[in-house]
């Protein structure tokens, strides 16, 4: 095996004969004159933008505030007939205080996916939510549980607090810390697989509830 | 200002009257034509098929050939695009291959001076409005290589707009190659005919009388296949229209 | 190699009869003219697209010119990420590779995630000859795996399937493999997603082992970006509990910061969309999220042959969007199959022949499958110039491959009349004089047979624009430009319309 490295490794050294010697790795210059948003970054703005995206790409799309937020989730739920939620491990516990009948599969390690398949719905928060492109973005931080848990279940209620809505991917990156597992979620499943027509719906969760948590 | 034609060597073999309604269309503009014979051929042809060696002879035999004119104007936006766009490479690819700075200088030396004949008129001599006339139903194709390459944008509408008598019709899916593409409608002759079958229906579907281009190459594919099914559509080159006037004493075609 | 396209016609000869197939032609053109429509609209919304696909080749350039530099800095990260990196020269290798990592587990299936890499390779032929079953999950190449079929698009290999098609190969086809459609399913498409959606769920279950590939590779951090749409990569990539990727060298970027110029331009290039519903990035192995063993497949196979030539090697910024697939002309007509390979459409005209050398009658008639119109360019979001390639590859295959002695024998005669403009008069003239007994309609042979056989010939005029010129016009001090050469009789004036 290291002997097809050593060769890899030869051949591209023979292929770029014509790179100066002298040009360092990342000597070759980047021209970075791309904007690092497209939109306003006032944080009502935002928030509005980040609904709109969400919406267009048939997530569904709420906005409440800190104090309504337990009531909310709980007439999400009921709406939806979920008896089985699955929850991150460090879920805020106020966000459970208004469910009533409502059994929790806590998310851990040796929570199968057989087990989470069972599951209706599951709750998380999230890591950031870019407006631009109508994403919420899931590290595996705190209250988002190890990436199978949202996936599982056909239906994922997310909480975005105003305060991680970014205008963009450049806004974004950098805030996010590459050693930990991510997925950006942008709507939910979706399949253009037949003819090129959007069908949201496939493997991932068919239906995403997002809920905005603004400013009282 | 000395200005030059370069007719092509397609219109030269094949279509001179195109060439004939540029020498009378400028006449008109009040613009003095040169005709240098030294031209032939752009090389385009040798150069797309593969043979870029074989096109230098050309090169070279093209820049002298319009060596000491302002501008060189051509009926064709393919050919000036081989000279813009091609040219250019031919000259680095020279140099890389250490042969020497001699083609790239020779190719710098003619681009600027350039011309495809709707940026003439429009960009030299600053005219839209040429006086024409023909009292016909007219759609437009505008060819890759003008579209693409050179970036003629709505030039030739612009033009064909301000001529008399003409009812300008869209031609829909207008961008999307005729399939002519030189060699390519040999070397791929079904695809090539689908693409320009599928042309010629967009043009009838307009219900003009006349498809419009701004080279004759590609009309030269489309009139093959209009006239193998008697399609009731005439293909034209645009300095064709443009050079039509309600005084002259043939009828435009 | 991949066995599947071994005996393929050549391109012209495929097209040729795809051309002929109403079926698949409508499907094509409804197809890509939906997404290419889509595509234009995505873009439009931002308006620093320009300056997002110049930093995008940029940073391309700047890996394919230090590749050897940021494979190494990814081997490293990958490997202190707790993963564990693999080098392949060539399919072989890789496959070989994948199957002994698969032995390992013990287990006898793979699930997959949609991988041109693996598609490239063969793979699924190579573990099945190792008696592993690897299951498609992408619906796109679940209808191709479930049709015994070939990918015809990078982005959707099923495009030559309408509605109806899937839904009778999804009843006829779906229980050979595993859970099968009901029999009331209908062509809706989503009912056929739903199906599917049954259909593998079983499979993502009890996967242990999952292959996949990847869209970026960040040197950096070690981080694999994998782009989908559906979640079946999300299932693939965090259940089971050894995952495999297998990405050819040249899917590396520098840095983690240079994923924002990426993750803009793939989706609005690729689904039209402001971004794909789905991007898993992880690192080595993550303590209790996800697989367990994570491995790497660095991918040669021809990557390197292809960076070794100086116009060709821009090929390798490719993201595999499929832009140019969809505003191409040639490929909504000849068809994905008529390219044989999984890289069809302009990308595949110039990648195909540059990773497997142009030996071979089907990859030496690639570069030749374009009207050279630009389209695929103009759209290209790391701005491939897809033309040069293709003109710079026929100069290989002009003095590479056999066959094209008569060719070149025949461009030479011909420049060597347009360079000498007496003898090139002299010509033209001589068709002039003998235009009445030209045929408009004959079948010709050769080149001229091509054109003729659906297109008339143009018409001979009576004179050339030069003799006309020098008939009528030149003035003696044009003489200076002499042709020398007979003098020409005079001709008057109005030659023959066309």
């Amino acid at each position: 095996m290291n002997g097809s490295r050593d060769l890899v490794l030869a051949r591209i050294r023979t292929a770029l004969a014509d790179v100066p010697t002298a040009e360092s790795p990342g000597g070759h210059p980047v021209a970075r004159a791309y904007r690092s948003a497209h939109t306003s970054e006032d944080p009502a703005a935002l928030r509005t933008l980040l609904a709109e995206n969400l919406a267009d790409y048939r997530a569904t799309v709420h906005r409440t505030t800190s104090g309504a937020l337990p009531a909310l989730v709980s007439e999400l739920l009921a709406a939806r007939g979920t008896r089985t939620l699955a929850v991150p491990a460090d879920l805020p516990p106020r966000w459970l205080t208004a469910l009533h009948g409502v059994e929790l599969v806590r998310d851990a390690p040796t929570l199968t996916a057989a087990r989470l398949d069972a599951a209706d719905s599951v709750l998380t928060g999230c890591a950031l939510a870019v407006a631009e492109t109508g994403t919420v973005v899931l590290d595996a931080g705190p209250a988002q549980g190890r990436r199978a848990l949202t996936l599982v279940p056909d239906h994922h209620v997310c909480v975005v607090h105003a305060d991680r809505i970014v205008a963009s991917v450049p806004r974004a990156l950098p805030l996010l810390d590459p050693r930990r597992p991510q997925t950006w979620i942008s709507g939910p499943s979706a399949t253009s697989d037949i003819e090129l027509t959007r069908v949201e719906g496939v493997h991932g969760p068919r239906s995403l509830e997002c809920v905005l948590v603004e400013p009282e | 200002m000395r200005v030059a034609l370069f007719v092509t060597c397609v219109n030269d073999a094949l279509y001179p009257e195109t060439g004939r309604a540029v020498v009378r269309l400028l006449e008109r503009l009040g613009v003095e034509v040169d005709f240098p014979a030294a031209q032939t051929c752009c090389g385009q042809p040798q150069y797309n098929t593969g043979h870029r060696r074989a096109a230098e002879p050309l090169l070279r035999r093209t820049a002298a050939a319009f060596a000491g004119y302002d501008h060189v104007v051509a009926p064709s936006g393919s050919c000036v695009a081989m000279v813009r766009d091609g040219y250019p490479r031919m000259g680095d690819r020279a140099r890389a291959e250490g042969r020497g700075d001699a083609l790239a200088a020779a190719a710098a030396a003619l681009v600027p001076r350039v011309r495809e004949l709707t940026e003439f008129l429009v960009d030299v001599l600053g005219v839209t409005d040429v006086g024409a006339y023909y009292p016909h139903t007219v759609t437009y194709h505008p060819s890759c290589h003008g579209l693409r390459t050179l970036g003629l944008g709505d030039r030739p509408l612009r033009l064909l707009r301000a001529v008399r008598g003409l009812t300008l019709i869209e031609l829909p899916g207008a961008e999307e190659c005729c399939g002519f593409g030189g060699t390519f409608a040999v070397k791929n002759e079904a695809v090539s005919v689908a693409m320009g079958r599928d042309k010629v229906d967009h043009a009838l579907a307009t219900g003009a009388d006349t498809l419009c281009g701004a080279d004759n190459s590609c009309l030269m594919h489309l009139d093959g296949l209009i006239r193998r099914q008697d399609a009731p559509v005439r293909p034209l080159h645009l300095a064709e229209i443009l050079a039509g006037t309600k005084a002259d004493r043939r009828p435009p075609r | 190699m991949n066995t599947a396209y071994l005996g393929m016609p050549t391109f012209p000869r495929a097209a040729a009869g795809s051309v002929r197939d109403t079926r698949l032609r409508a499907n094509l053109t409804h197809a890509t003219h939906t997404i290419r429509d889509k595509r234009a609209a995505a873009v439009a919304e931002i308006d620093d697209w320009a300056r997002l696909r110049q930093a995008g080749k940029d940073i391309k350039d700047r890996t394919l010119r230090h590749l050897d530099h940021y494979l190494l800095q990814t081997e490293r990260a990958v490997t202190a990420a707790g993963g564990q990196v693999h080098w392949a020269a060539d399919a072989d290798e890789a496959n070989r590779i994948v199957a002994d990592l698969v032995r390992a587990t013990g287990e006898r299936e793979v699930v997959k995630v949609k991988s041109m890499a693996t598609q490239e390779i063969g793979l699924n032929e190579a573990l099945a000859a190792e008696g592993v079953a690897a299951y498609e999950t992408d619906l796109a190449e679940l209808i191709v795996q479930l049709g015994e079929d070939l990918p015809s698009h990078i982005l959707v290999p099923a495009i030559h399937r309408n509605r109806g098609e899937i839904r009778d190969l999804f009843r006829e086809a779906m229980g050979r493999w595993g859970r099968p459609a009901p029999d009331t399913l209908t062509d809706r498409p989503s009912d056929l997603a739903e199906a599917a959606r049954l259909h593998l769920r079983e499979k993502f279950l009890r996967a242990k082992v999952a292959v996949s590939g990847a869209n970026f590779l960040v040197a950096e951090t070690g981080t694999v970006v994998v782009v989908e749409s559906e979640g079946n990569g999300r299932m693939c990539l965090t259940l089971p509990e050894t995952l495999i990727s297998v990405v050819g060298i040249e899917k590396v970027v520098p840095t983690w910061q240079d994923l924002e110029v990426f993750l803009q331009l793939l989706p609005r290039s690729s689904t039209a969309e402001r971004m794909n519903p789905y991007t898993s990035m992880w690192a080595g192995v993550a303590e209790g999220d996800g697989p367990r063993a994570f491995h790497l497949v660095l991918l040669d196979n021809g990557r390197t042959a292809t960076l070794a030539d100086q116009v060709g090697r821009q090929a390798l910024r490719c993201i595999r969007c499929s832009a140019c697939l969809n505003v191409c002309p040639v490929y909504e007509r000849a068809g994905g199959h008529a390219y044989g390979s999984p890289y069809p459409g302009p990308i595949g005209a110039i990648l195909t022949p540059q990773l497997r050398g142009l030996q071979s009658d089907v990859d030496a008639s690639l570069p030749y499958a374009s009207s050279l119109c630009g389209a695929c360019y103009e759209v290209c979001p790391v701005a491939i110039d897809i033309p040069e390639v293709l003109v710079h590859l026929r100069e290989r295959v002009a003095e590479e491959a056999a066959g094209h002695r008569r060719e070149r024998a025949g461009v030479r005669a011909a420049t060597w009349l347009l360079d000498h403009p007496a003898a090139y008069a002299a010509a033209l003239r001589a068709g002039a004089r003998t235009r009445r007994l030209q045929p408009e309609r004959l079948r010709l042979p050769g080149a001229a047979g091509s054109w003729s056989a659906s297109r008339d010939l143009p018409r001979m005029p009576a004179a050339s624009f030069r003799d006309w010129w020098r008939a009528h016009r030149a003035r003696p001090r044009d003489a200076r430009h002499g042709e020398g050469g007979p003098g020409a009789p005079p001709f008057r004036e109005g030659g023959e319309a066309r």
